[in-house]
């Protein structure tokens, strides 16, 4: 009897799963593909498009073009965004969303301390930068430190972990830069560095360690017996130094600036600059250099003396020399809800309006090592893009819909996610994050 | 020997005041195709914009508003032209002049943190009228100031009323005492043994400062009735209270949370007093108890931060107030880093994108700032006889990427950097 029944059981429970199975697959199939018919489209990558369809199939895209010439599936999802503008998932390049800090108050260098492990994605300022039509960020540590850890980059999927938002490389690594600072911020009373001579001192020897690792490294030839023993905080460093974790280096004076360029020419790490406060001053030689900057923007000059000096022109100045630009948040700095308005002051101030919409999204891909994946409404990339009312530098222009792979991350038509974009009871984070980690900003 | 010392400094005295802007005649007519006068029809509602109007400005005052064709503009006078004229815009709650652009001891006098109390403190000796920040302010077309002692202590000092312009705080003031700044919940806790560290606290130590001035007023009163009877020992501190007290200066509360605003709502029950909530995150929650008590409200800039003590804001909430008919104005507030100070211009921007109508949006930082302030006889519209305050655009003025092309400060151009 009890053995009939276990037949009788097993047999229904594997017709159940089967029907199961081909239900989803139906579903999955039909919902895998989409279309988004109607909108004005700018790829960014190339030409802006009227009315466009951009064609999506299981997270990447597939077409993209005008609604006439693109073919839409049998049992694709077909949604219409007439009338609507669709431009690349914004991307920021500094964000403290979710307040994941790196290295403690011990020393002035942590590169081993990694923000994965201490972000949280469940933070309200995650929805608030979906509702703000950010795809990607650059989860970074703060600037109190020389090295104070590793960056994560997070695809702001709808997600309860650190790891269902991560990026992972060919070989399954999560990815992520690493982060620096000089100037004021990462000065403090000792261990730290007291001076800017000692803070450039202590990052060389720092780094020549490193080097001096790597040659072990290489010198064992892969025989166990002759490697050295493990070292977190040089294997940060050697990723840099083989331009395997890209330098996103927190900087402002123009003097600062140029230790950050020397240092690279040194080490040949490959490296971001961050706020860049002084660009202006120095923008031939950041071009020179070949480095890429990531800008923030502020209401007013000031607030620290080495930010006295910062122009809203910068992004127009650095666009004029041929440096690639990038705009960040460096949320709570400024709000990502009001990414756009970032690069729409940058055109107020000289900037070209295309190049000012490449800055929020494409170039920050390039600055992530992402530009393959995500940035741009290309085939074969991610389906990461943001739905607007209308002119993305429009201060009246609302931010409709996010998608992240495929996938609504936010909805403004659901309240649930209009509590984030416009703010009210819940929609905030009970303490500021301390940019900086020490007492002094 | 005395006269050539005579002559030189009689000949300084010349050159000074040649240079002193006030002793120029300020006239100028600036045209605009639209012109927004902010000022109200006789029903209370918003006055339509002139198209191709012109503002006459006349030894510095407004001597006539209107379409161009009907304007009679003196031969020689000075012009501009734009596409948007504004009034000159007007920050209703700033600590520029005060809490300077680098951050740094030196230049930082918006907080006296030796006592929880001081309301004795006089803006009017804190403010530098060279500060920097008040030129950049000034160059997206704010023109007038309500500016002071910063939020950050119970009671942390007095705000008092500028133009941004002057070489002398002399030469900037409009109003030289206007409110007594004052802030509840946790920016204003002290940590360790030091008072006020809860909020009942905090209530408990404003009441007894009421008391004691009240007693120091009636001691007054009697010595000045009854020849017999020696006057108190003058105290400043209490005077400023007492000032609150008469009604004479308002006591303008930073407060956030639901919690604060309801301490707001009950000290001003309690005392009878006039009172200003200036920030204001959770006063969604309030506006009938607001309304019903005649306390204004000076919003909080509305890209303020959501956390801390202001985490519950909402952009929509200008809107709110506006249509439930609490008088409203928007203050660029306080910040203690990057931005050093925000620009109303851009907060009211925001205001306008979510929810508020254009005038209105444009009136938390002209008119309506203006009427909350107690000055709207002399700025805050366009209409004959006020003050010539103009800011010029090439567009609409809330828009990103429109620039402000000048700002005019009673007939004198103070600013011309297209920005």
């Amino acid at each position: 009897m009890s053995l009939h029944f276990r037949v009788q059981n097993r047999i229904f429970l594997q017709c159940f799963l089967l029907m199961l199975c081909l239900l989803i697959s139906a579903s999955t199939s039909a919902a895998d593909v989409q279309a988004f018919v109607g909108a004005r489209i700018v790829p960014v990558s190339s030409e802006v498009i009227e009315e466009g369809t951009l064609l999506v199939r299981d997270g990447k895209i597939e077409q993209v073009g005008p609604v006439k010439d693109v073919i839409i599936p049998d049992g694709a999802v077909r949604i219409d965004v007439t009338g609507k503008t669709i431009i690349p998932g914004l991307i920021c390049t500094h964000s403290h969303i979710g307040w994941g800090g790196g290295g403690d108050s011990s020393e002035p260098i942590q590169p081993e301390c990694h923000t994965l492990d201490s972000v949280d994605v469940r933070s309200a300022s995650f929805m608030r930068a979906r509702a703000g039509g950010l795809t990607l960020v650059n989860q970074m540590p703060g600037s109190g430190h020389l090295i104070s850890g590793r960056t994560t980059y997070l695809k702001l999927r709808d997600g309860g972990t650190v790891e269902d938002l991560l990026v992972h490389d060919a070989s399954g690594w999560p990815m992520g830069g690493l982060k620096m600072a000089n100037g004021t911020n990462s000065q403090r009373s000792a261990p730290f560095p007291g001076t800017r001579a000692k803070s450039a001192s202590l990052v060389r020897q720092a780094y020549v360690k490193a080097q001096e690792y790597q040659a072990k490294i290489a010198r064992a030839e892969g025989d166990p017996e002759k490697m050295p023993e493990r070292d977190l905080r040089m294997e940060a460093l050697v990723e840099a130094l083989e331009g395997k974790r890209i330098v996103h280096h927190h900087t402002h004076r123009h003097d600062d600036i140029l230790t950050v360029l020397r240092l690279k020419k040194e080490f040949g790490f490959e490296v971001v600059l961050h706020h860049v406060s002084d660009a202006w001053k120095v923008a031939r030689e950041i071009a020179a250099a070949d480095a890429a900057c990531s800008l923030i923007v502020v209401d007013s000059p000031g607030g620290k003396l080495e930010a006295r000096d910062i122009k809203l022109e910068n992004g127009a100045v650095l666009e004029e020399e041929g440096v690639n630009v990038a705009f960040h948040t460096d949320d709570w700095i400024t709000d990502s809800r009001l990414f756009l308005r970032s690069a729409a002051l940058g055109v107020r101030a000289g900037m070209s309006r295309e190049g000012a919409l490449r800055a929020l999204t494409l170039s920050g891909a390039e600055m992530l090592g992402l530009a393959d994946r995500t940035g741009s409404l290309a085939v074969g990339k991610d389906a990461d893009f943001a739905v607007l009312s209308g002119d993305p530098f429009s201060v009246y222009t609302q931010i409709l819909q996010t998608w992240v792979e495929g996938k609504q991350v936010f909805d403004r038509t659901n309240p649930e996610h209009l509590l984030f974009a416009i703010g009210g009871r819940g929609a905030g984070d009970d303490t500021a994050y301390n940019c900086c980690g020490g007492e002094d900003h | 020997m005395k006269t050539p010392t005579n002559l030189i400094q009689f000949l300084a005295l010349i050159l000074l005041l040649a240079g002193t802007p006030e002793l120029q005649a300020q006239n100028i007519a600036i045209y605009g195709d639209t012109v927004h006068t902010m000022a109200k029809t006789a029903e209370g509602q918003w006055q339509d914009p002139i198209e191709n109007g012109v503002v006459l400005i006349i030894d510095g005052k407004i001597s006539a508003v209107g379409p161009a064709s009907a304007v009679e503009v003196p031969e020689g006078t000075p012009e501009k032209r734009c596409k948007v004229v504004t009034p000159g815009l007007i920050d209703a709650r700033s600590v520029v002049g005060l809490a300077g652009w680098l951050n740094i001891d030196h230049d930082s006098d918006h907080i006296e943190r030796s006592s929880p109390m001081q309301p004795e403190l006089a803006a009017l000796d804190a403010y530098n009228p060279r500060e920097p920040l008040i030129d950049w302010v000034r160059s997206f077309g704010v023109t007038t100031l309500h500016t002071g002692h910063a939020p950050g202590q119970l009671i942390s000092g007095q705000t008092f009323i500028v133009k941004t312009r002057g070489n002398s705080v002399d030469d900037a003031v409009v109003q030289r005492q206007s409110m007594v700044a004052a802030t509840l919940g946790s920016d204003a806790l002290r940590s360790g043994k030091e008072s006020p560290g809860t909020r009942a606290k905090q209530m408990s130590m404003l009441r007894q400062k009421f008391i004691e001035a009240k007693a120091y007023q009636e001691k007054v009163a009697k010595a000045a009735a009854d020849e017999e009877k020696d006057a108190p020992a003058r105290d400043l501190r209490k005077e400023a209270m007492g000032q609150i007290l008469d009604g004479k200066m308002p006591l303008m509360i930073n407060a956030h949370s639901s919690v604060d605003i309801q301490n707001v709502l009950r000290l001003q029950k309690e005392w009878q007093i006039p009172v200003i909530l200036q920030g204001g995150a959770e006063c969604y929650d309030f506006i009938e108890p607001l309304k019903a008590q005649g306390i204004p409200v000076i919003l909080h800039p509305t890209m303020m931060r959501s956390s801390g003590a202001g985490k519950n804001a909402s952009m929509e909430t200008a809107a709110k107030l506006i249509a439930a008919g609490v008088p409203v104005a928007m203050g660029s507030g306080y910040e203690s880093y990057v931005p050093k100070t925000r620009v109303v211009l851009w907060e009211a921007a925001i205001a306008c994108a979510y929810g508020c109508e254009f005038r209105d949006a444009l009136g938390l930082i002209t008119h309506s700032a203006a009427a909350l302030l107690g000055i709207g006889d002399r700025v805050g519209s366009l209409e004959v006889g006020k003050d010539g305050d103009v800011a010029l655009f090439d567009g609409d003025p809330f828009e990103y990427t429109s620039h402000c092309l000048g700002t005019v400060i009673e007939g004198e151009v103070v600013s011309d950097i297209a920005r």
